[in-house]
């Protein structure tokens, strides 16, 4: 089926284009609604989107390819993000990550056969005095110990 | 010396980034006196502050409003650079999530320098939770006229829009940022021309990092004389936040008179160094100042005493880095993000990072050949000055500081086929 948004939806799709003096302006906005809306971006969407803005769909596909916040494969319903980078791998981020990935039994990049965890390997997430800090889904958590960890992955809120 | 909260006033109040908070505090005042102020006088007093970018270049303030024309027929904007991406750096957050509208009023007050009915703040996308305080600053400010069609009942309008990144570090960089904000990937554009004349949706615009906003509110209420009162000498005002990482006991974001010792920074006001353990290096100002020895760090942290070390002050980032850390590792956890994040546009940057990267990861795994070192230096070479932005040069400079300063440790790792600290660090 073609892509829309939600006929509810409109009113936040004009929100968002009236906020720039170009319909191009709305594109990142755009994507990062069709994102919430559908949980990732696919062709269709970037198709959608193209037309919607007035825009060739090479160029959304240029763009949505350039950020790496636009997942554009389903991820899994919890997505982790651990940063690696230097603060937090001062503080055993690179550990932190091996153990993720032990226990979901996939590697950064991937998402489990069940589809509930998918794990990223982040640079700075700009949280460093929690070192080492990971988010879960839109959420900072950190400084992460084993304790922490096995709560999340768990699936308790935390 | 340290110095009354400026910036981090509302740190730990309760509901301190609400509107009646910050009414409490003294907020929009500043605003109500620029209103009464005319542009060049608002530009001239911020200049007479000393106010320089906290972003990272430390370009005067004042002086880059100035640039922008005045008879220009298109419309002006004001654009806030809150894509925090600088590795170590986490300090503008603080502010847009502790007292958003702070920044705000400094983003009115710019408005009216230049006469500009429309900001932009530019957030990166991670930070969901600041930009809904912010967006809920917005429709407060809204709600209660000091934004909108007729700001403080003087008629003049200001909108200011929030933006949300999407995970791209090279958005950081003022004109990778503008082409962002317009719909595009963030490939930085060619200066001249600047942003002053043509920024954001090619018209001439202000373009300001959180910190440099957030300032200005309060150079208009107290005046530039009390903003240079701060500080070790003209060219260095104001408090400076300092976000501080890695091995200390106590990291975290500190508000300090800018010129305060390093040193201090990290013996006194972090705890120190934990773990019995012992200095072995610190980077002053986010993953692309080059570091500091431990011998180094007796030092004002202010724009020109770094500068004149050979390193700078950038977004205020402090990483301290003690003695069980291999540089090797370090420095090649510098190349990987660099060649991660170049945006591929110049050669010199796209080439040279992934090969910085390649040559690094292979000393680190020991397997880096005799004459390594020198063609990293020469790769580094090449990558300064020879790009559109300063991305290259910034992954450049750290690491040729890294290998000339921590040589030794290098060169065991190529003569030994291993990390020579194998077993002290992970």
């Amino acid at each position: 089926m073609k892509r829309h948004f939600p006929p509810e939806m409109e009113s936040d799709v004009q929100e968002i284009f009236s906020r720039y003096p170009t319909r191009e302006g709305a594109l990142l906005p755009l994507l990062h609604l069709a994102q919430k809306t559908w949980s990732y971006i696919d062709r269709e969407t970037m198709d959608y989107l193209a037309e919607l803005v007035g825009i060739p769909p090479a160029k959304v596909y240029g763009v949505a390819s350039f950020y790496t916040m636009y997942h554009r494969k389903k991820p899994g319903k919890t997505h982790i993000r651990v940063c690696t980078n230097i603060s937090c791998m001062l503080k055993g981020a690179d550990n932190l990550l091996a153990a993720l990935e032990t226990q979901l039994g996939i590697r950064a990049g991937e998402t489990t056969a069940d589809g509930r965890f998918s794990l990223e390997e982040a640079e700075c997430l700009g949280a460093c005095d929690r070192a080492p800090v990971f988010m879960v889904n839109d959420d900072y958590e950190g400084p992460v110990d084993h304790l922490l960890l096995a709560k999340i992955l768990s699936g308790e809120p935390s | 010396m340290i110095v009354e909260p400026i910036l981090t006033r509302a740190v730990g109040v309760e509901g301190g980034h609400l509107l009646s908070s910050y009414l409490e505090r003294g907020g929009y005042q500043g605003l109500k006196k620029a209103l009464s102020m005319t542009p060049d006088s608002i530009i001239d007093e911020v200049k007479r502050s000393g106010l320089r970018g906290r972003g990272g270049a430390g370009f005067p303030c004042g002086l880059k409003w100035s640039f922008v024309p005045k008879d220009h027929p298109k419309p002006k904007y004001v654009v806030c650079n809150a894509d925090e991406g600088e590795p170590g750096t986490f300090k503008d957050k603080v502010i847009l999530e502790c007292d958003p509208h702070m920044l705000l009023e400094g983003m009115a007050i710019a408005c009216l320098s230049i006469g500009a009915e429309a900001g932009y703040i530019y957030v990166r996308g991670e930070f969901v939770r600041a930009i809904k305080i912010l967006e809920k600053a917005v429709r407060e400010a809204r709600r209660d006229g000091y934004l909108g069609r007729n700001v403080m009942g003087s008629g003049k309008k200001i909108d200011i829009f929030v933006h949300s990144g999407a995970g791209a570090y090279i958005c950081g960089e003022e004109t990778g940022l503008l082409e962002s904000l317009a719909g595009h990937r963030g490939h930085p554009r060619l200066k001249p021309p600047f942003p002053a004349v043509v920024g954001a949706f090619d018209s001439p615009t202000i373009l300001n990092n959180v910190e440099t906003l957030a300032c200005v509110p309060h150079i208009i209420t107290r005046g530039a004389d009390w903003f240079t009162s701060i500080g070790p000498n003209p060219k260095n005002t104001g408090t400076k936040l300092f976000a501080v990482s890695g091995h200390v006991r106590k990291p975290g974001v500190y508000e300090l008179p800018m010129g305060y010792n390093l040193k201090d920074l990290i013996e006194k006001v972090c705890g120190g160094i934990p773990d019995g353990r012992s200095i072995k290096a610190v980077i002053p100002g986010g993953s692309s100042a080059p570091p500091l020895k431990p011998e180094e760090i007796d030092v004002s942290l202010d724009f020109d005493t770094l500068a004149a070390m050979g390193t700078m002050l950038g977004s205020g980032a402090v990483i301290v880095v003690d003695d069980s850390v291999c540089m090797v590792k370090l420095t090649q956890r510098i190349t990987r993000f660099y060649a991660h994040e170049s945006c591929g546009q110049c050669s010199p940057c796209r080439e040279g990072t992934h090969w910085l990267d390649l040559i690094m990861k292979r000393i680190e795994e020991g397997n880096g050949r005799e004459g390594d070192l020198e063609l990293i230096l020469d790769i580094c070479q090449g990558m300064m000055g020879t790009t559109i932005c300063v991305l290259s040069d910034a992954c450049a400079m750290p690491v040729k500081a890294f290998v000339e300063k921590y040589r030794d440790e290098f060169e065991a790792h190529i003569s030994r086929g291993r990390c020579p600290m194998r077993g002290t660090h992970g």
